[in-house]
């Protein structure tokens, strides 16, 4: 029997040399394969382990406690992610300015350091926690658990996740929201989609904002859009201008509806039990 | 760079199965990443080492094996392969295809002793 993976062939005979420096593909065929191309001698008992562990397995684990967690509170949690400078906070205060009153507003702001996002939320006069991520380039949902729990968000609230300025990172951690919200600016490329397209992926919604300047810039709208739809040809697009207002309106009935909708899942225990 | 993110949740997970499959050394560690997931394999490699220092993998032999994407097309119904996220379809080059696979990235095996 072969001492690696136990399987009942005995051919198995060379060095330990596995192909490096490129990745291999993966073939449907048999044992070299599932041993990942390497030949290999039984030496020193060592043994195949088999794993097929999702590399996210922990942080999907907590989104979907956060998920869950939100649904049953009735908290619609969308989670805004941008590059650096599409305007995510310019639209969040505008946003809690007009939507203020109607029901409980809540923001968790991701960054690398400084208090200065959650200051310009504060000001509004709504709770905000700023979570700075040191050398990390994205928020997690162990994260976003936590910092909802110290916030008290309330129940039947609009949760707003400014993530950290980045195209790239925050693609690939859930955090529990009920949609990911791409924020680009008119300012940037037009080709940003492509360029990027894990992120126009993941998300389900895009704003594009600062609509207002592409009289200034050149900035090809329709080109942009086929672009997006072809990374992800669900994508639903809104244009706006945060700073103008101009098609706010679209955008904040949106979120109000949405915030609106009665809860389908019945409270089953807190979010506590998991931290 | 949140491959090192991803690189200590390996660290975490090996260290999990050490516990529950009773090994106290891995040799090698195989990943499968797809073709359109959100990570680098080259900076897979580049923190590996580092991030496995200390720990029950270090000096461990990092393999990575790249999973195909794949994608259905919206427009006239088939299967395509999708080497990006942005390809057209290779049957009507239709650019709205869905993706099926190929977005996944996971620990496959180990060897340990």
């Amino acid at each position: 029997m072969c001492g690696i993976c136990g399987c009942s062939q005995t051919g198995h005979s060379g060095k330990l040399t596995p192909v490096q420096g490129k990745i291999q593909p993966v073939l449907k065929i048999g044992h070299a394969q599932t041993l990942s191309q390497v030949d290999h001698p039984p030496l020193d008992n060592a043994r195949l382990v088999q794993v097929e562990q999702d590399l996210l397995s922990k942080n999907n684990a907590y989104a979907a406690q956060n998920r869950h967690f939100f649904q049953a509170e009735g908290i619609f949690a969308i989670n805004l992610v941008s590059s650096p400078g599409a305007g995510k906070t310019t639209l969040l205060v505008e946003t809690i300015k007009q939507l203020q009153g109607r029901f409980p507003i809540a923001v968790i702001e991701g960054d690398q350091q400084t208090q200065h996002d959650a200051d310009r939320i504060r000001a509004t006069g709504i709770p905000a926690l700023q979570i700075n991520t040191g050398r990390t380039c994205h928020l997690d949902a162990q994260g976003i658990g936590l910092a909802v729990m110290q916030l008290a968000v309330q129940p039947d609230s609009l949760l707003v996740i400014e993530n950290v300025g980045n195209l790239v990172c925050p693609a690939s951690f859930d955090l529990g929201e009920a949609h990911k919200v791409v924020v680009l600016s008119v300012t940037e490329g037009d080709d940003k989609p492509l360029k990027y397209p894990d992120m126009f992926h993941a998300a389900d919604i895009m704003v594009l904002n600062k609509t207002d300047l592409l009289p200034y810039v050149d900035f090809d709208v329709e080109k942009c859009l086929a672009y997006a739809l072809q990374v992800n040809p669900n994508l639903q697009v809104i244009q706006l201008s945060a700073k103008t207002g101009e098609n706010l309106a679209q955008w904040l009935d949106w979120l109000a509806g949405q915030v609106a909708r009665p809860s389908q899942v019945t409270p089953t225990r807190g979010i506590a039990s998991l931290y | 760079m949140h491959e090192l993110s991803l690189l200590e949740n390996v660290r975490e997970i090996l260290e999990q199965h050490a516990v529950s499959q009773q090994f106290s050394k891995v040799r090698q560690v195989t990943l499968a990443v797809g073709q359109l997931s959100c990570v680098e394999p080259e900076a897979l490699r580049f923190g590996f080492d580092v991030v496995m220092q200390g720990s029950l993998a270090e000096g461990a032999e990092l393999i990575i094996t790249e999973l195909p994407g794949v994608g259905h097309c919206n427009q006239c119904q088939q299967q395509t392969d999708l080497p990006t996220l942005y390809a057209p379809c290779q049957h009507c080059a239709s650019p709205l295809v869905t993706v099926l696979s190929g977005t996944e990235m996971k620990i496959k095996d180990l060897l340990v002793n």
